[in-house]
């Protein structure tokens, strides 16, 4: 079986160093970065923390080498999905494509691009610290189903869950996986923005009352839309805020890092999301909105002292 | 009636174009809080550079009891200080006329905590910059506009005194019979913009005013405005001026971002410096009044829970 990884960041390095690990996989890694790929052909790709895991991915920064693929796993930050896949799509024309991005609308840009795709949503995250070696900060679940309406069939969804719970990445097939997926994309709506616009890591943002009350709120908007559009959630976005507090009371949430290194944050597939789904659907969504629109705001503000 | 004797309290940008300006009409003490200032102020003299060029004579100290009984009392510090900077004030000038000159809403309350003075309220368009503790840039010279603060007992003749004053000494004054129209006018401009200069980050920019895209800044402005002037039209204020378009000019005004010169609001300012903003006088007293009239402000709201976060983050940075 031959699996695509495309982008091969912290998410995508612990999906193509596991799957590599296995004797029937051949696992193909594109990023766009010359030295992490460089770094994997020489040294291989290793992780580190969690678990240590070293294997030998072939890792490529030119699409053209990408030979044709039965998988595609994209991990590419959201703005970068449509350039990759439109870079990449070749490798995929009879294969089922996989998002494990943050947020929401990544599938709907592959979908442009592939026959068959995938909706998927990771919890396992970390952080790559040198070229070809990543520090894998937190285990977790993967869950994937088809994504309408361009789905995959359930037989392959079931093959590419099998191969990844047997690289060590556990992950659960489901016919219907958007309710694990607007879990995570209203938890980390509330978390990633409101950290990022007061500057205060995950947990100590979720304990101060004021911060709180907009989290709830974003938290309430979201689940509203969630419900409009059908959709059951696996588990109350709420609830798992409650539970991060303690495990990531210092926790500097991906977009957190992304504003303190002045880099394009991922809002736009998060409360940006929250808001085009909202507006599909009719649910007014003003905080998400207030948010995403500051959190651009604060991305302008970079280009401002550039000039 | 006339103003012989004048102090000011605060000697910041504003305090300090107050107090060197007048002190050509009257005799001008300071109080301020350090002492380093008040002995620097008492060697050399105020300076003002900019829209005036003067060396002022003033006379600062940093307790209230070396004052003189005063004729006026202008009260020029931050919105949050008022209470700290006017409380060692009680019994002191009993008749002497006060007037507050802070951002946002409340401080003429704080004021009469104190005593029984009468006061003016006045809200100010003029701007510096303060460059040391006795010199201050005066970039803006528009217009101080002051009403009587009914509550007090002030009419509208000892205002006019107040305005005039001004004029003599070479500032702008607007003496209105009813000051809350402006008052509320700026509060909802000062709270939409300065709420989210401190947020993004951004100086007051055009982006302020664009509205083509979906997540142009000036949808959230022009939202926030909207919230803040139904709040107004539900305690039966009629606006001075529409906060929206206050918003428009001031962004049209060549201070786009491809221009160097971009206004930084003082909450922006305070928040860079990790300093104690007046979030709490201006989107706080927004939300306060709409509480009381009933009226929902869900983003004005989040904005003012958020830019207290912020001032708290910082504490957070320096203790972690």
């Amino acid at each position: 079986m031959k699996i695509g990884v495309i982008g091969c960041g912290a998410v995508g390095s612990l999906f193509a160093a596991h799957l590599a690990a296995l004797d029937d996989v051949e696992v193909w890694a594109y990023d766009v970065w010359a030295e992490h790929v460089d770094a994997i052909n020489t040294n291989g790709l290793r992780l580190t923390g969690v678990g240590e895991v070293l294997s030998y991915p072939r890792a490529t920064n030119d699409p053209a080498e990408l030979p044709a693929l039965d998988f595609g796993v994209v991990a590419t930050k959201g703005m970068y999905t449509r350039p990759a896949i439109e870079a990449t799509a070749h490798a995929f024309a009879d294969a089922a494509v996989c998002s494990v991005q943050n947020g929401v609308g990544n599938e709907e840009v592959i979908a442009e691009y592939v026959p068959r795709v995938i909706r998927g949503t990771t919890f396992p995250a970390g952080k790559v610290i040198a070229p070809g070696v990543v520090q894998w900060d937190t285990a977790g679940k993967t869950w994937i189903g088809p994504f309408e309406p361009k789905p995959a069939s359930m037989s392959e969804v079931r093959t590419l869950a099998d191969v990844l719970t047997r690289s060590g990445m556990e992950t659960e097939a489901l016919e219907d996986a958007r309710g694990a997926q607007w879990t995570k994309l209203i938890f980390n709506a509330a978390s990633n923005a409101l950290c990022s616009l007061t500057g205060l890591p995950h947990g100590r943002a979720a304990l101060h009352p004021d911060v709180r009350w907009v989290m709830d709120r974003v938290i309430e908007e979201g689940k509203a839309v969630a419900a409009a559009l059908g959709i059951e959630m696996e588990k109350d976005p709420a609830t798992l805020l409650q539970e991060s507090i303690e495990p990531a009371l210092d926790h500097a949430p991906s977009m957190l890092q992304d504003v303190r290194s002045r880099r394009r944050t991922e809002i736009d597939q998060l409360n940006g999301g929250i808001v085009r789904f909202g507006e599909e659907v009719g649910v007014e969504t003003p905080l998400n909105r207030t948010a995403w629109a500051l959190i651009r705001g604060l991305e302008a503000s970079w280009e401002l002292e550039e000039t | 009636m006339s103003f012989r004797r004048v102090v000011v309290i605060g000697a910041g940008a504003i305090g300090s174009l107050c107090a060197g300006h007048l002190a050509s009409q009257a005799e001008v003490w300071l109080l301020v809080r350090r002492s380093e200032q008040a002995d620097l102020l008492n060697a050399e003299g105020l300076r003002i550079t900019g829209k005036s060029e003067l060396v002022a004579e003033v006379r600062a100290v940093t307790a209230a009891s070396d004052l003189p009984d005063v004729d006026l009392c202008i009260v020029a510090t931050k919105a949050n200080h008022v209470d700290r900077a006017v409380a060692p004030m009680r019994g002191h000038s009993p008749t002497a006329v006060f007037m507050t000159i802070q951002n946002g809403l409340g401080t003429e309350e704080v004021v009469r905590r104190y005593g029984t003075w009468r006061i003016a309220s006045a809200v100010t368009f003029m701007s510096g910059t303060r460059i040391d503790d006795r010199h201050v840039e005066y970039e803006l010279d528009t217009a101080t506009w002051m009403g009587p603060y009914r509550p007090s007992g002030i009419d509208l003749d000892t205002v006019t005194a107040i305005g005039d004053l001004f004029e003599a000494a070479g500032l702008r004054a607007e003496v209105l019979a009813d000051l809350r129209p402006a008052q509320w006018s700026k509060l909802i401009f000062n709270s939409a913009v300065n709420g989210v200069a401190s947020l993004t980050d951004l100086p007051h920019v055009s982006l302020f005013a664009r509205r083509d895209r979906d997540t142009d800044l000036g949808h959230l402005v022009y939202e926030l405005m909207a919230e803040g002037k139904a709040v107004a039209a539900a305690a039966g204020i009629e606006l001075w001026e529409d906060p929206w378009e206050m918003n428009v000019e001031a962004v049209s005004r060549g201070q786009t971002h491809d221009d160097e010169y971009a206004h930084v609001p003082s909450m922006l300012a305070d928040v860079r410096a990790g300093r104690q903003t007046e979030v709490d006088f201006i989107t706080g007293a927004l939300v306060r009044e709409a509480d009381r009239l009933g009226v929902p402000v869900p983003l004005n709201r989040a904005l003012w829970r958020m830019v207290k976060a912020r001032d708290r983050s910082y504490d957070e940075e320096v203790t972690t």
